[in-house]
């Protein structure tokens, strides 16, 4: 599927997702397609799920990318994103200088220090990436501190970094910047300056479906629409976690794999907690709620309505 | 691009004056973006501009609201010589409304009088006025002496406990700097006789506010607010929630500007104040829309109400097992404990008291005083709780884990 060139239009960024697979509305593609155009970073929120990730993903794909992904976390700092130094190996080397008596303090230093000794991480290989710039994916970032943002602005603006003792690494193309938050807190302002924005809602029914058939082909019609109709019922029921599109799919999956070609009572109280990963909520669906809501899902014409 | 630049200009002040942050360089942004859709297509055009100008998801409603009023298709020349190419040709005329104009009505008088008016500033004179009120319930308090406390709750000192983050700093500790021991040792030829260490950067734990102000309340709310108010404004990372039936956000609110100011534009916004009592709602509605955004880092919630609930107690102790599951420690503040002789028997307060760590008094400054000097000591480890499947038999559990 991998193209030579970028998508010139945003018809034909639709067209590359949707080799991959991904179904985007028309909306998410104008968003992708600004950012490749303007060279600006993607900042994608919404609930966990929704196939925040996933866009880096095929979008890697499509253009025949190399995907680099960062996963955030409390507490990620400079060593864990960008570089470190091989402390082990430099150790090593200095041991061997004295045994061998070369140690000579100016050159040790400058030996020490130099790119063969470096750590790069993924920050770091996006920005020496050479050839086609790759997809780089922040994932997460509300889970990083505010100190790594405010990092991540630097780096973001300029497309370099400065490692003390190396001097200035600067990308020769920039890479393709996607970064996901699922809200846990709100990002800052500045660095939300540099990104276009754009928020993944739940899927509708016909949208799901689609995603369902097209990533699942070997589930059968009835059953997919019976568990897309079940899932869209699902999320308008007040339940502490909402299934996402991924459990959607697992769900489907799981089902197929148990040679289910329709949703029965028993079946759904069995899976559920496929689609729910929360003890209170499976006790409030499980039983008469799943019951009421199959019947509806019964006639897939009406529940998609 | 002809009047579509002035008029994109035009469409971000108007976005501005709904309140979305609309940064001159965010308008050359957009205008760029443009160039690379075809903005005959409505679709196409909206999307472009959203992605560029909008930034947080509680801005995608007013921006839709203003996108619509602004970008109307011009009436009366929808269908000229080519109805069919019309997309094609004619994009977007000149809006037909005038932004609103918010500010005309933002600047009215900040509605006087009321309950809520500003009283008279005054400070305490002497020491024994002072101990006095420190003492005195806050239920008796006059409007003078609410200012005049007011003044003594801003030198309360709040620490809030600290965790350890997963961040490094240099400095005495258990773990060794490798990075600094490379480097003085590429200088020195030898490894240095004292070794860099490094440590656990130390933070203060977020707090959660969640103050009841429905009418059973009501003698307390104004000086709870204030109290709220005050951490709000006056530390990092408070988070603040109201409720009496319906469980409202006021972070914003008590983040701005002074609580005499604060307080019209509050009664405003929460709707049921004064009104009755569902603790189990309310707190079930924090748990679906902000708990997992808001009570990570090993957050502190605080909530203050008197117990008197007229929901289901089954559904209050089940969200209140949830809630103290999912912090870092839960701490019920209710005024009338600091009356002599008060039992909590309440049917809410009887289901919420397993499974609260804490059950302190607020009703007087000196409660608050107390309050502040038991967070500021907070174990670092949770305290321990009773471990029992969701929703059983929580009623039977001791009241073991209540301290006093």
């Amino acid at each position: 599927m991998a193209r030579d060139r970028a998508p010139r239009s945003i018809d034909e960024l639709c067209e590359l997702l949707a080799g991959e697979l991904y179904i985007a509305d028309r909306g998410l593609a104008t968003s992708i397609y600004l950012a490749l155009q303007l060279g600006r970073p993607l900042l994608l929120e919404g609930e966990a799920g929704v196939g925040k990730t996933e866009v880096a993903k095929v979008l890697a794909g499509g253009l025949g990318t190399e995907l680099i992904r960062l996963q955030c976390y409390e507490g990620l700092d400079v060593n864990h994103a960008v570089y470190e130094w091989n402390y082990a190996r430099q150790l090593l080397e200095i041991r061997l200088m004295e045994a061998s008596g070369t140690l000579d303090r100016e050159a040790a230093a400058a030996e020490l220090f130099s790119e063969e000794f470096l750590v790069r991480r993924p920050v770091l290989r996006a920005l020496q990436h050479g050839g086609r710039p790759p997809v780089l994916l922040i994932d997460e970032l509300d889970r990083a501190d505010e100190e790594f943002e405010g990092f991540l602005l630097e780096i973001l603006s300029d497309f370099q970094v400065t490692i003390p003792e190396l001097g200035t690494i600067r990308a020769e193309a920039p890479p393709i910047v996607i970064i996901t938050s699922n809200r846990t807190r709100e990002l800052h302002d500045a660095l939300k300056r540099r990104c276009l924005y754009f928020w993944i809602d739940y899927p509708d029914y016909e949208k799901e479906l689609s995603i369902v058939t097209a990533k699942v082909p070997a589930a059968s019609r009835r059953l997919a629409e019976q568990v897309t109709g079940f899932v869209q019922e699902l999320r308008l029921t007040a339940l502490y976690k909402v299934a996402g599109v991924s459990e959607t799919l697992d769900w489907i999956a799981a089902l197929t794999a148990l040679d289910r070609s329709e949703l029965d009572a028993r079946t759904v109280d069995e899976t559920l907690g496929i689609v729910l990963k929360n003890q209170e909520d499976i006790r409030a669906v499980r039983g008469e709620r799943v019951r009421a809501i199959l019947d509806r899902v019964a006639h897939p014409g009406a529940a998609g309505a | 691009m002809g009047s579509l630049l002035p008029n994109l200009l035009r469409f971000g002040r108007l976005l501005r004056a709904l309140g979305l942050e609309v940064p001159a360089g965010s308008m050359l942004t957009a205008a760029r973006a443009l160039e690379h859709v075809d903005i005959g297509r409505r679709g196409d055009f909206y999307h472009a501009l959203r992605c560029v100008l909008v930034r947080r998801a509680a801005d995608l409603p007013p921006f839709d609201a203003a996108f619509r009023a602004f970008w109307r298709r011009p009436p009366g020349r929808r269908v000229r010589n080519r109805p069919r190419a019309m997309g094609e040709e004619i994009r977007f005329g000149e809006p037909e409304v005038d932004p609103p104009s918010l500010a005309a009505e933002a600047g009215d008088d900040p509605s006087s009088g009321g309950p809520l008016a500003e009283p008279r500033h005054l400070e305490l004179a002497t020491h024994s006025a002072r101990e006095a009120l420190r003492r005195k319930d806050f239920a008796l308090y006059s409007a003078a002496e609410i200012a005049a406390a007011e003044t003594m709750m801003a030198r309360l000192d709040w620490e809030v406990g600290s965790r350890r983050t997963r961040r490094w700093l240099a400095g005495a500790g258990p773990g060794l700097d490798l990075r600094r021991l490379l480097r003085s040792a590429a200088r020195h030829g030898q490894d240095d006789p004292v070794l860099p260490r490094r440590r656990r950067k130390v933070r203060r734990r977020p707090l959660v506010l969640i103050c009841d102000v429905s009418g059973s309340m009501e003698r307390y709310t104004r000086m709870l607010l204030h109290f709220c108010h005050s951490l709000t404004g006056g530390l990092e990372g408070v988070e603040s929630f109201v409720f009496s039936t319906r469980l409202t956000r006021v972070t914003p609110e008590l983040r701005r500007g002074r609580i005499n100011d604060v307080l019209p534009a509050l009664s405003e916004r929460v709707h049921d104040w004064s009104g009755g009592t569902r603790i189990g709602e309310a707190l079930g509605s924090f748990a679906r829309d902000w708990a997992r955004r808001i009570l990570g880092h090993g957050a502190v919630v605080l909530l203050i109400s008197d117990g008197w609930d007229r929901g289901d107690p089954e559904l209050l102790a089940r969200e209140m097992a949830r809630l103290q599951r999912s912090c870092h420690r839960l701490v019920w503040l209710n005024p009338l404990l600091g009356a002599p002789g008060y039992e909590p028997l309440t049917r809410g307060m009887r289901a919420a008291l397993p499974l609260v760590d804490d059950f302190l008094p607020v009703h007087n400054l000196e409660s608050l005083e107390t309050l502040a000097r038991h967070l500021n000591r907070l174990p670092e480890a949770r305290s321990r709780r009773p471990v029992a499947p969701p929703g059983h038999a929580l009623s039977r559990r001791s009241r073991a884990a209540v301290q006093r």
